[in-house]
C-alpha cells in the first residue's frame, strides 16, 4: 500500500526509462534532498556536520568511484587510497599554482588528472584478472603514496610533507575549503557537488558505456564476442572510477581534514572504501551511499555508544572491542546479506508494495 | 524479520550516537581537559604510559591540592589510534569552549588541528613534537611547543656528538634514520644546515610506516657507509626494530642516539641485552627519585609503589606524561592569576596563561620537580620557552643521565622558525600579530 | 617441475645476478648511485634471500588455503600475530617453550577450525570477493581480540635462537659476508617445514586427498573424499604454519600488533609465485626478498629511499604482465 505502483502508467519510452520511474521514488528522493539541504544544517550539531556528514559525503563519492570499477566492471581494486592521494595532491598543486581558478574547476581537473593515472595503472587489467589484479593495484597504492610522500615538489617543499588546504570560495563570501569555512557551508557545498556527481554516475551506468562495463563484468569473453572492446571498456572504467575517487580525495583534503599528509591515504583507506561497496551493495549507486553511511557511522556509534553506556570504561578496551565488533559485523553482514544494504532496501520495497496485506 | 531486526539495531546505534554527542553542560568550578590518547593500534605501547602519566598527574592535583586554585580538573578521553582522521574526529567530539587545551600527541594530528584549534580558540600544547615553526608565537598564537622543538633536538644531538668527538665534526659521517612521515622529516632541514656549517656528512635513511622493514637500512649503515654516529627519529615498533637490526649488523650502540621519542622502555626492552649502551635525548629526568613521583604514589596509588610500577610509573614515557600535564596545569594556574582565581576559564583565557607561563627553579622545586627538568619561560614571541635537553643511556636495566644539560643554539633556530612561520602565514593569508 | 625447468633455473639465476651486479657497477661508475662493491652486493643478496624465506613462511599459509578452498585468506597475517601472542603469553606463565608451542599449536588448530566453521562454511559458493572481504573482517576481529586478551605491549619472544652476526667466506670476500645467525636458523626451519609439508602431501593418505581437492572439488567429492574434513585439516595446517612464521618473525622483531601487517609483504610473493604453488611461494619469496634488498640498497638511495614496499609489488606486477598466472601458477584456459 505504501509503495503502490498500480495506476502509474507510462505513455512514452522516455518516461519509462526515467531515473525514477515510480512517483514514490521520485518524491522520496526529492524530499530526502530537501531535508538534507534545509533541515539538516539547522538541526545537526557542529560535531555531526564536521565529523559524520562531511566524511560521509566524501566517502560516498569514493565508494561510487570504486563501485563503478568493481561493482559495474568487475575489476577488483585495492588502489583506492592511492588514487585519492592523487586527487588531493593534484588539487593542492593546482590551486597553489593557479589561485585564480575556481575551486570546483580545480576539483574536476584533479579528477581528470587522477583518471589519467588510473588508466596507467589499469593497463595490467588487460592481462590480469581477479585477485592477481587486486594485488597488482596494490602496486599503485604503495607507489603513489610513496611518491607523494617522497618528492617535496608535491607539497611545495613543506619540511614535513603535510599540505594544508588554502581557503577558497565557491561563491563570493562562502569559503568551503580549509578550516575557515563554516561546517554548514562545507556540508551544503559537498551535498550539492556529490549529488550532482552521483547523478552523473547513475546516468553513466545506465548508458551505453555502463552496459559495456556490465557485459565485461558478467562474462568478458562473451562480451568480446558480441563486439565489446575489452580494452576500451576496462580502461574507461578505470578512468571514470579514478575520476570520482580523485575528486573524493581532493574533497577529503580540502573540505574534511583541511590538511593532509600522504600517509592519510594508506592501505587502510582502500580497505575502508572496499568495505563500503561490499556492505552497501556491489553495482549500486544507492549502495555506495548506504555503505559509506554504515562504515562511517559504525565505529563512531560503537565507541560513542560504549562510552555512553559506561563512561568509566577504559578507552583502550573500547577501541579493542570496537575492532572486534566491526570485524564480526562485517562477517555477519556478509553471511546474512552478501548483496549488501542496497539489496535489503529492494527487499523492503517489495514488502512495502503489499504491506499490510501480504498474500 | 531479518530486515526488521537490522533496522532496530541501526536505530539503536543511531540513538546511542546522538545520546553521546549531546554536550554535557559545563559545571561551575570545574576545568575541563580533553585528552587525545592512543591505547590501541601500532603505537599503543608508547601511547599507554604517557596517558597514564597524564591521568595520574590530574588525579594527584585533584587529590592533593583540591584542583587548581580550588577548581577541580575533569577530563575525557578519546582514542585516536595515532590515526590522523580519527584524531580530528576525537577533537571535534571533545572540544568545548571551556577546554583548557589539547595535546594531540602526534605530529600528524597536530598539523590537522593547528588551524582548527586556532579557530576554536583552544590552546594546542605540542611539547617536543608537532610543527616546529609553530614556536613562533606571532603567527601561531594558539600553539605552544615548550620546552623544545625537533629542530632544537637536532641541534642538541649535533652538539653532543661534537663534544664526544673532541669539539669538531669536520669530516665525520652522521646518518639519520627516520620515520617516513611528517614527524620524521622535521629535523632534516636543520641537520642539513648544520652539516654545511660544521662540515659533517649527512646520510638520510627513511623507514616506511610502521617500521618493521629496516634490513636494507642497517646493511648500508653497518656494512657500507659505517657512519661515525647514527641519529634516529623513530616511534613505536620502529625503535625496537632499529635497535635490533643495529645489533644484528654489529653497529656500536653507544654511537646510536635517538630523539626523545625514541628513548623509553618499550623501545629497548624488546631488544633485550642487545640494547645496552643505546642513547637517547630527553628533556626530563628518568627514574623515580623525584618528589612529584613520590606524591603520585602516595595520593594516587595509596602508597603502593608496586601497583604504581605496574602502571608504568617511573618509566620514561610515564614521566613525560607527568611533565606534559604539569606544564598544562601550570598554564591553567597562570591563566587564573590573570583572569581570576577559582574560576572556570575558557580556552582563550588559558592561552593568556600560556604566554605568561614562567617556570623558574623555585617553581619547579615547589612542584616537586627539583632537578627533574629545566626552567622554561614562554613569551608572546617565543612559544618554545628556552628548554634544555640531555643525553640518557640504557644500561640494560634502566635509563641513566650521562651528559650535562645542553642549551640548543637558538639564534639561527629562531630565525628559521620565523622564516617558516612567515611563509605559512603568507600561504594562509594570516597577518602576524605584534608582540607588545 | 621437470628437469628442464630446473636446469633453466640453475643456469639463469647466476647469470641474472651477475648481470644485475655489472649493471649496478656501471651505474655507480657513472655516478648515478653512490657506491658499489661486489662484497656488499653479495652480502645484500644473501641477506635478501634470507629475508625472502621469512616472507615465504607467511606466504605458505596463504597458498595452502587458496589451493584447497579457493579462499584468499587475508587474515593469515593476524593468525601469525595471534599465534606469536599466544605463545608469548603461555611462556610468560612459565611454561617451557616446547610445551608452549604444542599448546599454542592446539589453540591455532581450534581457531582455524572455528574460523572455517563459523565464517567460511556459511559463505560457500559466494563470489571470491565476498570471501575475501570476510577474511578482512576476521583480520579486524583478531586484531581486537588478540589485544584484548594479551595487551598491546611489545613482547619478547625468546626461544634461545642466537642472534649474533656471523661472517661467511672471509677468505673470498674482504671482511666476509655478514649474515645473522637468527636468519640462517629461521631459513633452516622454513626449509624443514616445507620438507615436512611436502612429505605430508606426497606420501600420506590425507595429503593425497588434499591434492585431489585442490585439483577439483567436485571430482574429489564424487570419489568420496570428505570435503569438510579436508578443509578443517587445511585450515589447521595453515594455522600451524602461521604459528611457525609468528615465532620466527616474533623472535626477530618482538611480538607486537604490527606483525599482522607482514601479510602485506606476502602478497607480492604470492603473485610472483602463483597462488596455488608451494614451490612458487618459496621461489617467489626468494626473488622478492633479494630483489627488494638490492633495489633498496642500490637504487633506493638514488631516488629517496623506502622504496621496498612498492618495489616488491611493481616487480610482481611487471612480471605478471608477461606471465599472468605467476611463476608456478596453474595456467587456466578459459573456454566459452
Amino acid at each position: 500500500m505504501l509503495y503502490r505502483e498500480a495506476g502509474q502508467f507510462k505513455t512514452s519510452y522516455a518516461a519509462d526509462q526515467s531515473l525514477f520511474p515510480i512517483a514514490q521514488d521520485k518524491w522520496g528522493v526529492l524530499l530526502l534532498l530537501a531535508f538534507a539541504a534545509f533541515a539538516v544544517p539547522m538541526l545537526a550539531s557542529e560535531y555531526m556536520l564536521n565529523s559524520i556528514l562531511v566524511p560521509f559525503l566524501v566517502f560516498s563519492l569514493a565508494a561510487i568511484g570504486l563501485n563503478i570499477l568493481t561493482g559495474y566492471c568487475g575489476q577488483l581494486s585495492l588502489g583506492t587510497g592511492g588514487f585519492m592521494a592523487c586527487g588531493a595532491f593534484f588539487a593542492y598543486k593546482l590551486t597553489i599554482a593557479f589561485p585564480e581558478i575556481h575551486i570546483v574547476a580545480i576539483f574536476l581537473l584533479s579528477g581528470l588528472g587522477t583518471a589519467f593515472v588510473g588508466i596507467l595503472f589499469g593497463i595490467p587489467s588487460l592481462r590480469i584478472k581477479g585477485f592477481y589484479l587486486a594485488v597488482a593495484t596494490l602496486a599503485a597504492q604503495f607507489f603513489l603514496v610513496w611518491m607523494f610522500n617522497k618528492f617535496g615538489w608535491w607539497t611545495n617543499y613543506s619540511p614535513s610533507g603535510v599540505i594544508s588546504a588554502p581557503p577558497r570560495e565557491v561563491i563570493p563570501g562562502v569559503v568551503v575549503t580549509g578550516t575557515s569555512g563554516t561546517p554548514e557551508a562545507k556540508y551544503l557545498f559537498l551535498l550539492v557537488f556529490v549529488a550532482l556527481l552521483a547523478l552523473l554516475a547513475k546516468n553513466l551506468v545506465r548508458s551505453r558505456i555502463g552496459r559495456t562495463w556490465m557485459a565485461i563484468r558478467d562474462m568478458d569473453i562473451a562480451a568480446e564476442i558480441i563486439g565489446i572492446r575489452p580494452m576500451f571498456a576496462k580502461l574507461s572504467a578505470f578512468a571514470v572510477s579514478s575520476f570520482f575517487i580523485g575528486i573524493s580525495g581532493a574533497l577529503w583534503a580540502f573540505c574534511y581534514t583541511g590538511s593532509v599528509e600522504a600517509l592519510a591515504f594508506e592501505i587502510n583507506r582502500s580497505f575502508q572504501v572496499l568495505f563500503m561497496i561490499i556492505i552497501g551493495g556491489l553495482g549500486s549507486i544507492l549502495g555506495s551511499f548506504l555503505g559509506a553511511a554504515f562504515i562511517v557511522l559504525l565505529p563512531l556509534a560503537l565507541s560513542n555508544g560504549m562510552l555512553a553506556v559506561d563512561p568509566t570504561i577504559s578507552v583502550a578496551l573500547v577501541a579493542h572491542i570496537e575492532f572486534m565488533i566491526f570485524g564480526a559485523l562485517i562477517v555477519f553482514f556478509l553471511i546474512v546479506e552478501p548483496h549488501g544494504l542496497a539489496r535489503l532496501w529492494n527487499l523492503a520495497k517489495e514488502k512495502l508494495r503489499l504491506w499490510p496485506f501480504p498474500y | 524479520m531479518r530486515f526488521k531486526s537490522l533496522c532496530i539495531a541501526a536505530a539503536g546505534a543511531a540513538l546511542l550516537t546522538t545520546a553521546a554527542t549531546v554536550p554535557a553542560p559545563a559545571e561551575a568550578q570545574e576545568q575541563y581537559i580533553p585528552l587525545l590518547v592512543y591505547k590501541s593500534g601500532p603505537y599503543a605501547p608508547n601511547g599507554i604510559p604517557i596517558a597514564q602519566g597524564w591521568e595520574d598527574y590530574l588525579t594527584l592535583i585533584n587529590e592533593r591540592d583540591g584542583g587548581v586554585g580550588g577548581v577541580k580538573l575533569v577530563w575525557e578521553e578519546c582514542d585516536t589510534g595515532y590515526n590522523n582522521d580519527r584524531g580530528v574526529e576525537c577533537y571535534e567530539r571533545l572540544k568545548r569552549d571551556t577546554a583548557a587545551g589539547i595535546q594531540p600527541l602526534s605530529t600528524g594530528i597536530t598539523y590537522a588541528l593547528i588551524d582548527r584549534a586556532t579557530q576554536d580558540k583552544i590552546p594546542l600544547f605540542t611539547s617536543g613534537y608537532g610543527r616546529t615553526s609553530a614556536a613562533y608565537g606571532p603567527v601561531f598564537p594558539y600553539v605552544f611547543s615548550a620546552p623544545l622543538t625537533y629542530w632544537s633536538g637536532a641541534d642538541v644531538i649535533t652538539q653532543y656528538i661534537a663534544d664526544q668527538e673532541g669539539g669538531s665534526l669536520e669530516g665525520k659521517k652522521i646518518a639519520l634514520v627516520y620515520h617516513d612521515s611528517a614527524y620524521g622529516k622535521e629535523p632534516i632541514a636543520t641537520l642539513e644546515r648544520l652539516a654545511e656549517e660544521e662540515g659533517f656528512e649527512l646520510f638520510l635513511f627513511p623507514v616506511a610506516h610502521p617500521g618493521l622493514e629496516q634490513k636494507a637500512t642497517w646493511l648500508q649503515i653497518g656494512r657500507q657507509i659505517r657512519p661515525d654516529w647514527v641519529a634516529m627519529w623513530g616511534w613505536g615498533v620502529m625503535n625496537s626494530t632499529a635497535v635490533k637490526e643495529a645489533a644484528a649488523v654489529g653497529y656500536p650502540m653507544d654511537r646510536f642516539i635517538g630523539i626523545w621519542w625514541s628513548g623509553s622502555e618499550p623501545d629497548v626492552i624488546p631488544a633485550g641485552a642487545d640494547a645496552s649502551g643505546y642513547k637517547a635525548l630527553s628533556f626530563h629526568a628518568p627514574g623515580e627519585d623525584y618528589e612529584v613521583l613520590q606524591d603520585v604514589v602516595e595520593y594516587v596509588y595509596g602508597g603502593d609503589a608496586e601497583a604504581a610500577r605496574e602502571a608504568a610509573w617511573g618509566q620514561v614515557l610515564y614521566n613525560r606524561g607527568i611533565f606534559l600535564m604539569a606544564m598544562q596545569v601550570e598554564a591553567i594556574r597562570a591563566a587564573q592569576a590573570i583572569h581570576g582565581e577559582g574560576e572556570t576559564l575558557t580556552g582563550e583565557q588559558i592561552r593568556d596563561g600560556w604566554e605568561a607561563l614562567t617556570l623558574t627553579e623555585e617553581t619547579l622545586a615547589s612542584l616537586g620537580m627539583d632537578g627533574f627538568t629545566k626552567p622554561v619561560a614562554i613569551t608572546c614571541e617565543d612559544h618554545e620557552g628556552g628548554g634544555q635537553a640531555f643525553v640518557q643511556q640504557w644500561d640494560g636495566e634502566s635509563w641513566n643521565i650521562i651528559s650535562d644539560w645542553y642549551m640548543p643554539r637558538r639564534g639561527p633556530l629562531k630565525e628559521a622558525y620565523k622564516a617558516d612561520a612567515l611563509a605559512y602565514a603568507a600561504e594562509k593569508g594570516i597577518t602576524p600579530r605584534t608582540c607588545e | 617441475m621437470n628437469l628442464r625447468t630446473i636446469a633453466i633455473w640453475v643456469l639463469s639465476v647466476p647469470v641474472i645476478i651477475a648481470a644485475l651486479g655489472y649493471f649496478h657497477q656501471g651505474l655507480a661508475a657513472a655516478g648515478l648511485i653512490s657506491f658499489f662493491t661486489w662484497t656488499f652486493y653479495f652480502e645484500v643478496i644473501l641477506n635478501g634471500l634470507l629475508q625472502g624465506v621469512m616472507y615465504s613462511l607467511v606466504a605458505l599459509g596463504f597458498v595452502l588455503i587458496f589451493k584447497a578452498s579457493g579462499i584468499f585468506n587475508f587474515a593469515q597475517g593476524s593468525f601469525v600475530l595471534f599465534g606469536a601472542l599466544t605463545m608469548v603469553g603461555l611462556m610468560e606463565m612459565g611454561l617451557h617453550w616446547i610445551i608452549a608451542f604444542v599448546l599454542t599449536a592446539g589453540v591455532m588448530v581450534l581457531v582455524a577450525i572455528a574460523v572455517e566453521r563459523v565464517v567460511l562454511r556459511p559463505l560457500v559458493n559466494q563470489p571470491h570477493i565476498i570471501l575475501f572481504m570476510a577474511t578482512i573482517g576476521i583480520f579486524y576481529f583478531m586484531d581486537g581480540f588478540g589485544q584484548t586478551l594479551w595487551g598491546s605491549d611489545v613482547k619478547v619472544l625468546d626461544i634461545g635462537i642466537p642472534k649474533d652476526p656471523i661472517f661467511l667466506l672471509p677468505g673470498v670476500f674482504d671482511g666476509g659476508l655478514l649474515v645473522n645467525a637468527f636468519d640462517v636458523i629461521a631459513a633452516l626451519c622454513a626449509a624443514l617445514l616445507v620438507a615436512v609439508l611436502a612429505v605430508f602431501f606426497q606420501y600420506t593418505r590425507t595429503g593425497r586427498a588434499l591434492r585431489a581437492v585442490a585439483d577439483d572439488h567436485q571430482a574429489a567429492l564424487s570419489v568420496g573424499i570428505p570435503l569438510k574434513t579436508i578443509w578443517a585439516i587445511v585450515w589447521s595446517v595453515a594455522g600451524i604454519v602461521a604459528l611457525v612464521a609468528g615465532i620466527m618473525w616474533g623472535g626477530k622483531l618482538g611480538v607486537q600488533f604490527t606483525l599482522a601487517l607482514i601479510a602485506l609483504k606476502a602478497l607480492p610473493v604470492l603473485i610472483l609465485g602463483g597462488f596455488t604453488s608451494i614451490p612458487g611461494a618459496i621461489i617467489g619469496g626468494l626473488i622478492i626478498g633479494a630483489g627488494e634488498q638490492v633495489a633498496e640498497n642500490f637504487v633506493g638511495s638514488a631516488i629517496g629511499g623506502a622504496i621496498q614496499d612498492w618495489f616488491a609489488y611493481m616487480l610482481a606486477m611487471v612480471f605478471l604482465l608477461f606471465r599472468p598466472q605467476g611463476l608456478f601458477g596453474e595456467k587456466i584456459i578459459e573456454r566459452v
